[in-house]
């Protein structure tokens, strides 16, 4: 019996969350947090929190829900059922239900939720971990205060409303009297759970540390190396897999060396991974495996397998090839999916018009930590695995790896580490149903470790695409028309190969969306089939998107001599919201959310580029010498972000960022300094696409192996100064993660060509013989 | 091969390849998993550790370099956290992920040893072998001067 079933608690169900079965998993991850070791630790394995004495593990207390339990001792557990990624969101999240319940942050604990439909929607993507569920999230914990409150009622007799909970107590103004959350625990956990429609929120003003400086929660772990990260967890008697994978997707084995491999001391054994076949989705990816007792052991057990390969449909994947096809994609007309007024005769009758080819490449998630995933299997009872690993989305881990293992989801349990980034590569589930194939197979637990060529070279990669923007002004100078043209091979490719075109999910990112104050506008989609495994990273099509747009708004302005920022407020209009109607299209899928929550507001990007245009002295600095800004904004992930890069000249001709300014209106905003490093990341992260580009394939394969050919901003080209700027509005929350990255790359474009006249329409200076 | 050496205080004779690199005898062997693999070729410095005191990718060093001398790993930098750099980083909130953290930290502890007051460009020039997926570069530079006690 799992220990989730010993503390299965009470039911409950709340709305909204799709709630079906409830448990509060104790004793889940416990993260030593401040114990720093000397001596080798080993055995990170899952154990019970020895803080957490078993009795009160096995408690009633207070239950409402499967995210929050009251121990009599007063101790508050809460789960954090997303991932951590270095968003930050273990020390978010919990603060924003301590908030509601009244409780002393000293007297939580946070343990991390394993894969369990009882939590609802688990998957960390889309930025939407407090975007989404902010209020679902409160709910939850006010329904607990509400229990506590009802029980010191009855207790004092007196009437609920002349209660308040706060720090860890709840208090009687009138008599002064005041009982300990912990006192009532027992008394409350028996009481009627209110229906959700019942419960109420607390204003918000009484959630006092919510934007408000927040502790890292897992900041002492992180600097002592006591952090447990997918590839820390260790089970007795485990083996490390290593597998040589088909370089070109759709390959096949065609021969290896089997006895070279199991000659290796330390080599255990070298099984063959079963052959994917379309669509692909998240099967493992195929391949030789080699077990070793250590992971020297099986890199050098891969080598010596000398594995040859039939590359298959695939084989014929070039960048170069593949690059001609999209613009010649994009230069015929594709599906209109956004029309306003008519662009044919704005276009004809046009004074002047403006065209443009922009190409973004294949972008590779690159995460610090390679994926890695330990399984063990169990053949009693029917048959059970365990799964440890850095998952975005435990639920899809445990989706794939029954599907792989022949099992019920039941049967399959999913624990998530701590990730070392994300950014999207860790929502696949790949690695996970490798691990498991591999302890069904072998009968002992397993880790697959990926190196970081294979992490490179498996990458459910960003799409590859080119975009044609056309414009018209007449000839009093006015943005007449605007017209795109898209082309990239959609994300539902990887799942269904039919899939050749981007649809509507696809052009919610950066085309169906944008405000324009354009009377005539059409946005027209692209055949472009897909070769590889795509896949979302950090931002997915606003990457290009944001790119193409402000990197047109910029030669817009300079074919009207107009100032850039005049002009980008011109073309993006007076404040206002857009409908349906005026944006031209039939359906805005809006990341998930109502367009009456989250409108497409003009007034809002307006705001950050106001914002951000002040903070960097947009008017004055621009003018000096060897320097030049540039400037882009975007919405995404309903936030808006607008930046602006300051590019310098070396003596020598080469250039340089030296800072950066980036201001957000992300709505409310619950840990403001997590928002802030999310910010730092994005400007780095943006950086690093736009000077460095992607991967090329060639005859199918990616053609880099490590951090020489994938490259990324370093320290020594991070600009020295990233200011930035979160807007206070009373907006619905927006996301965080995300919504940074976009304006990064073309603010930096537009920068670099106010510098030198020269104008980046692909990613990656290298291509343009610009030296940083 | 017996190979002996002293790890974070503690005298080690272990039986390994004496190829094996460092981190793999560090993390699979001796079971410190605080020191972190990133690239396996000395781009990235997630793996760096101290040899005798100075910062060495121990991805790439292999373990037979070791014999005779002290390594120091995250685990041994301090015994509970309360090196001047950890307790900065996290005063400053300088880790995202965290992944790269361990690494960046030693890279800088050694960057301390040899000189006590660094140039921002010589910081820059120091930690430019450590790669940061996360992006926290500007906090590593502030939290190494805060320490360094050298101004902005
Ligand atoms: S793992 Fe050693 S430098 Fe990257
Ligand atoms: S904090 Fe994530 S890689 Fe540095």
């Amino acid at each position: 019996m799992s220990q989730k079933n010993l503390y299965m608690t009470r039911r409950t169900f709340v709305t909204g969350l799709g709630l079906s079965t409830v448990g509060l998993y104790f004793g889940a991850f416990a993260y030593a947090q401040n114990k720093a070791t000397t001596e080798p630790s080993g055995a990170m394995g899952p154990k019970p929190d020895p803080e957490q004495p078993v009795e009160e593990q096995k408690s009633i207390g207070l239950n409402p829900n499967v995210f929050i339990h009251l121990a009599p001792s007063g101790l508050v557990t809460i789960v954090c059922h997303r991932s951590e990624m270095g968003q930050g969101i273990r020390s978010s999240l919990p603060v924003l239900l301590a908030d509601e319940l009244g409780a002393d942050m000293k007297q939580v604990k946070i343990i991390q939720g394993d894969g369990d439909k009882a939590y609802g929607d688990q998957n960390t993507d889309g930025s939407n971990s407090v975007r989404g569920i902010y209020q679902d999230m409160r709910k939850v914990a006010a329904t607990a205060r509400m229990m506590l409150v009802s029980a010191a009622a009855a207790r004092l007799k007196v009437p609920a409303e002349s209660l308040e909970a706060r720090d860890h107590q709840v208090f009687h103004k009138a008599s002064g009297k005041k009982i300990p959350f912990g006192d009532l625990a027992i008394d409350a956990g028996k009481l009627e759970i209110p229906k959700p429609d019942q419960v109420k929120l607390r204003p918000d003003k009484e959630m006092k540390r919510v934007g408000g400086k927040l502790p890292l929660i897992d900041g002492p772990a992180y600097v002592n190396g006591t952090a447990a990260f997918g590839a820390d967890i260790r089970q007795p008697g485990m083996l490390i897999a290593v597998i040589a994978r088909p370089p070109v997707v759709g390959g096949q084995v065609k021969k290896f060396n089997r006895e070279a491999a199991l000659k290796i001391p330390g080599v255990k054994q070298v099984i063959e991974m079963p052959q994917p076949a379309p669509p692909y989705g998240f099967q493992p990816w195929g391949g030789i495996a080699v077990l070793a007792e250590n992971t020297w052991a099986a890199m050098k057990g891969r080598d010596a397998l000398a594995a040859q390969w039939d590359a298959g449909p695939n084989g014929q994947y070039s960048s170069a090839t593949y690059r001609e096809s999209l613009f010649k994609s994009v230069r015929n007309p594709g599906e209109v999916m956004r029309n306003v007024g008519n662009i044919d005769t704005a276009l004809s009758s046009a004074a002047k018009t403006i065209e443009a080819e922009y190409y973004v490449p294949h972008l590779p998630h690159v995460p610090m930590e390679p994926p890695a995933a330990l399984a063990v299997f169990k053949k009693a009872n029917g048959g059970s695995c365990e799964v440890w690993a850095p998952t975005q989305n435990p639920q899809a881990a445990m989706t794939e790896v029954a599907r792989v293992l022949g099992l019920k989801e039941e049967q399959v349990t999913v624990h998530v580490t701590l990730l070392g980034g994300g950014f999207g590569r860790k929502s696949k589930a790949d690695f996970c149903s490798e691990a498991a194939f591999l302890a069904k197979a072998t009968g002992v637990p397993v880790r697959v470790q990926f190196t970081r060529t294979d992490d490179i070279q498996n990458d459910y990669l960003n799409t590859v695409s080119a975009q044609h923007l056309t414009a018209s002004i007449d000839e009093k100078g006015k943005v007449t028309g605007w017209r795109v043209r898209t082309a990239f091979p959609p994300i539902a490719s990887t799942f269904n190969p039919k899939e050749d075109r981007p649809g509507l999910g696809d052009l919610q990112q950066g085309v169906l969306d944008v405000a324009l104050a354009v009377p005539n506008v059409r946005a027209e989609a692209c055949r472009a089939p897909a070769h590889i495994r795509v896949g979302w990273l950090r931002s997915v099509y606003n990457i290009f998107h944001a790119f193409a747009v402000n990197s047109f708004i910029d030669e817009i302005a300079h074919a009207r001599k107009m100032d850039p920022r005049e002009n980008m407020l011109e073309i993006y209009g007076p404040p206002k919201k857009y409908s349906l109607d005026e944006l031209g299209v039939k359906e805005l899928r809006n990341y998930g959310q109502p367009l009456e929550k989250h409108p497409v507001d003009s007034a809002r990007l307006r705001g950050v580029i106001e914002k951000v245009t002040q903070n960097s002295k947009w008017k004055s600095r621009g003018k000096q010498k060897n320097r030049a800004l540039g400037l882009a904004a975007h919405r995404s992930f309903n936030s808006y972000t607008a930046v602006v890069a300051s590019m310098r000249k070396r003596p020598d001709g080469s250039l340089f960022i030296d800072e950066v300014w980036i201001a957000i209106d992300a709505g409310l905003v619950i840990n403001p300094d997590r928002v802030r490093a999310q910010m730092e990341g994005s400007v780095i992260n943006g950086m690093s696409h736009v000077l460095f580009g992607g991967v090329t394939h060639k005859e199918g394969a990616v053609e880099q192996t490590n951090f020489d050919g994938v490259q990324l901003v370093r320290m020594s080209t991070a600009p020295q100064k990233i200011n930035v700027e979160i807007l206070r509005t009373e907006n619905a929350p927006g996301g965080v993660g995300e919504p940074g990255v976009p304006p990064v790359a073309p603010a930096v474009a537009n920068a670099v060509f106010a510098l030198t006249g020269k104008r980046i329409r692909e990613f990656g200076f290298a291509n343009s013989g610009l030296q940083v | 091969m017996k190979i002996q050496f002293r790890i974070n205080g503690v005298e080690k004779n272990i039986d390994v390849d004496p190829e094996m690199p460092m981190l793999w005898a560090i993390r699979d062997i001796l079971q410190l998993t605080g020191t972190k693999f990133g690239c396996g070729q000395a781009y990235c410095g997630a793996c760096t550790v101290h040899l005798n005191g100075n910062a060495v990718r121990s991805c790439i060093t292999p373990i037979s370099a070791a014999a005779g001398q002290t390594i120091t790993t995250i685990e041994g930098l301090s015994t509970d956290a309360s090196h001047p750099l950890q307790k900065t980083w996290v005063e400053l909130g300088v880790p995202q992920c965290g992944y790269c953290q361990p690494g960046q930290i030693m890279q800088a502890a050694s960057l301390l040893n040899q000189k006590k007051k660094p140039t921002g460009a010589e910081i820059d020039q120091a930690m430019t072998g450590n790669l940061c997926r996360c992006g926290t570069y500007t906090r590593i530079r502030e939290a190494i001067k805060k320490v360094a006690g050298v101004r902005k």
